[in-house]
């Protein structure tokens, strides 16, 4: 039973970290420039497919990641100065048009290119076992994610809190218009941070592409999890991402593994079979209503 | 001015009778298929129109209106699985189920505002797309199939036709319902809300509930289409729940344009009928409707319904 709950930890913390990759750039999008960006999970399905293509072509899995990342970096830029930028000023409403229009198009695009068959991604063969941790045995692979996921997070810290596109970055969420009379170039900061978040999503999506499949539709069960982060976590902050992303991971997690154990003890075995599935993936939306309903603005509220 | 709105009254009445008359010249081509195909493009109307109400009259954002839309249509499957095939029955229940399920959600949900209130309706409405794919006597993802059509004595919904001027007596009697709600006290009130909600509270309105009643009365309507959705399709679906959804009746809206009268009407009719249309010349239709939506968001800033008033 420990050894169970040990491995859904630290499964739960490797979901947890990919969730923060995604979560990251959107937050920041989000936050700065008050704009809903619907198709952050399109980037990170044009990722994990650049990325399969990229390893399957090459036999090598970091010619994937690089290839993925550099090129949605590309993609986000295009995106970036094409259509986005346009609709910063607009209401909400518009932004939700456009990058709905924006995910139908990525799919398709994918479907043309790639066909409506999933890729297959595997894993580097380096990191095809299982490894000997705390006396049991887990997947090396999931070991490798946890600690790309956490270099990552150190290195977005470490930029976010201690440079001074950093700065940048943080005047600008807590309040844009006075960090531009202040002299920071809020376009290509964003034009920047836009890149910066697409790269992001591209990795995420090539890392979890050996666990979960590579096909049309990925990203938009994946994009509301991403969305659910950043909300508890407060529109515009990486901490808050980063708290956030752990929170979901480790309860969608958890939940999925451990609630129906749970509830047969305590309810009829039928009882437990009908409720804890069920209950199991309505957690984090409870845990993300209960957070807004105490803390209308998340976690790490971020703006001034 | 007085004209003009008779003018406006003569063209109503006049699409009305166009509506009316369609299945009988698409029987009369042989296209019986359309009849089917006009009778989803009202329902989706009558969604679109119901989202509009909130969104445009209401001035809530709300992204989990599929979670009514879907839990009319399994209102309606789960009483015919329980042998309750009777529409009189069945729809009025279809219709108070998403009306209690919006006034729960609702009231909580209103407590937030802006992007936060559009986040929190989209996790009430997932919470209820998984919930009901996890329960096994709802089918799962296979979601719950009808045996029959529900029986609307003395009309027999079982022809395809008689179910389109159901529907579209439906969708005229909640256009007029709207209509004469938009004009009332209560609709100036929340005229007043879209303005200035501030002025409104200290006006001494009850802000909190005239939305909260915009919102169940919106998600209401949906129940009643989703009610007519699961007839037409056969199926209550789960991805009719399914954020998707929420997300594709507000473009429906957004497009036809937000807070006028038939934005919602129109939004799905072009919707609707690009995919529809696109579907028989390219496999690859969503690209092209995504490409129109883009060229909508640019270039049409208050929709469709809102080109005729922006030329005058």
């Amino acid at each position: 039973m420990t050894q169970l709950v040990l491995e859904q930890i630290l499964n739960g913390l490797q979901f947890g970290l990919m969730l923060f990759l995604l979560a990251a750039g959107l937050t920041l999008v989000f936050g700065i420039m008050d704009m809903i960006n619907l198709s952050h999970g399109s980037l990170y399905m044009g990722g994990a497919y650049l990325g399969a293509a990229a390893a399957q072509a090459s036999g090598s899995f970091l010619v994937g990641v690089v290839a993925a990342m550099l090129g949605m970096a590309a993609v986000g830029f295009i995106l970036e100065i094409l259509l986005l930028r346009r609709l910063y000023a607009r209401d909400h409403l518009a932004q939700v048009l456009a990058t709905f229009a924006l995910i139908l198009i990525a799919n398709e695009i994918v479907h043309m290119i790639w066909g409506p068959q999933p890729l297959m991604l595997n894993p580097p063969e380096l990191l095809a076992g299982p490894v000997d941790i705390f006396g049991f045995s887990y997947p090396a692979y999931r070991l490798f994610i946890i600690t790309v996921g956490l270099g990552i997070a150190a290195l977005l810290y470490l930029l976010v809190s201690h440079t001074r596109v950093g700065m940048w970055v943080r005047a600008g969420a807590s309040n844009c218009e006075m960090a531009q009379a202040l002299g920071v170039d809020v376009r290509r900061l964003f034009t920047g941070i836009f890149m910066l978040g697409a790269a992001l999503c591209a990795v995420a999506g090539v890392l979890l592409g050996p666990l979960l499949a590579v096909q049309v539709g990925m990203g938009e069960s994946i994009l509301i999890l991403a969305f659910v982060v950043i909300v508890i976590g407060g529109i515009g902050s990486i901490r808050g991402a980063l708290v956030g992303s752990l929170l979901v991971g480790m309860v969608d997690t958890l939940g999925r593994a451990l609630l129906p154990t749970l509830l047969r003890a305590v309810a009829s075995p039928e009882v437990a079979a009908h409720l804890g599935p069920a209950l199991a993936s309505i957690m984090i939306y409870l845990l993300m209503a209960g957070i807004l309903f105490w803390l209308p603005q998340g976690l790490f509220p971020s703006r001034a | 001015m007085k004209a003009h709105h008779r003018h406006g009254i003569q063209l109503e009445i006049g699409l009305l009778i166009f509506a009316a008359a369609l299945p009988l010249v698409l029987q009369a081509l042989g296209e019986d298929y359309y009849i089917s195909f006009t009778t989803r493009l009202l329902i989706f109307a009558l969604a679109a129109t119901s989202l509009n109400f909130v969104v445009g009259y209401g001035g809530m954002i709300a992204f989990g209106h599929a979670a009514f839309f879907g839990i009319g249509a399994y209102v309606v499957a789960l009483l015919m699985a329980a042998d309750v095939t009777s529409a009189w029955i069945a729809w009025p229940l279809a219709l108070c189920g998403a009306a209690l399920a919006a006034l729960f959600i609702g009231a909580i949900s209103l407590r937030t505002r802006g992007v936060y209130f559009i986040m929190i309706t989209l996790a009430f409405a997932q919470m209820i797309f998984y919930t009901i794919i996890s329960l096994k006597s709802a089918g799962g993802d296979d979601g719950l199939p009808l045996e029959q059509r529900s029986s609307l004595t003395p009309f027999n919904l079982a022809n395809d036709a008689t179910l389109y001027w159901v529907t579209l007596a439906v969708l005229a009697a909640c256009l007029i319902a709207l209509k004469r709600l938009a004009a009332s006290r209560y609709g100036r009130a929340l005229a007043g809300l879209r303005q200035n909600e501030a002025r409104m509270e200290a006006l001494g309105y009850p802000v909190h509930r005239l939305k909260l009643v915009c919102f169940v009365i919106g998600a209401a309507v949906a129940g009643l289409a989703g009610a007519l959705l699961a007839n037409q399709n056969g199926l209550a679906s789960p991805s009719q729940l399914y954020w998707t959804q929420s997300g594709m009746l507000l473009v429906m809206v957004i497009l036809g344009g937000v807070g006028q009268r038939y934005g919602g009407i129109v939004g799905a009719i072009a919707l609707l009928g690009l995919e529809e249309a696109l579907s028989q010349v390219t496999e690859h239709g969503h690209l092209y409707v995504g490409i129109a939506l883009l060229l909508v968001v640019l270039y049409a800033p208050r929709g469709l319904a809102g080109l005729r008033v922006h030329q005058r």
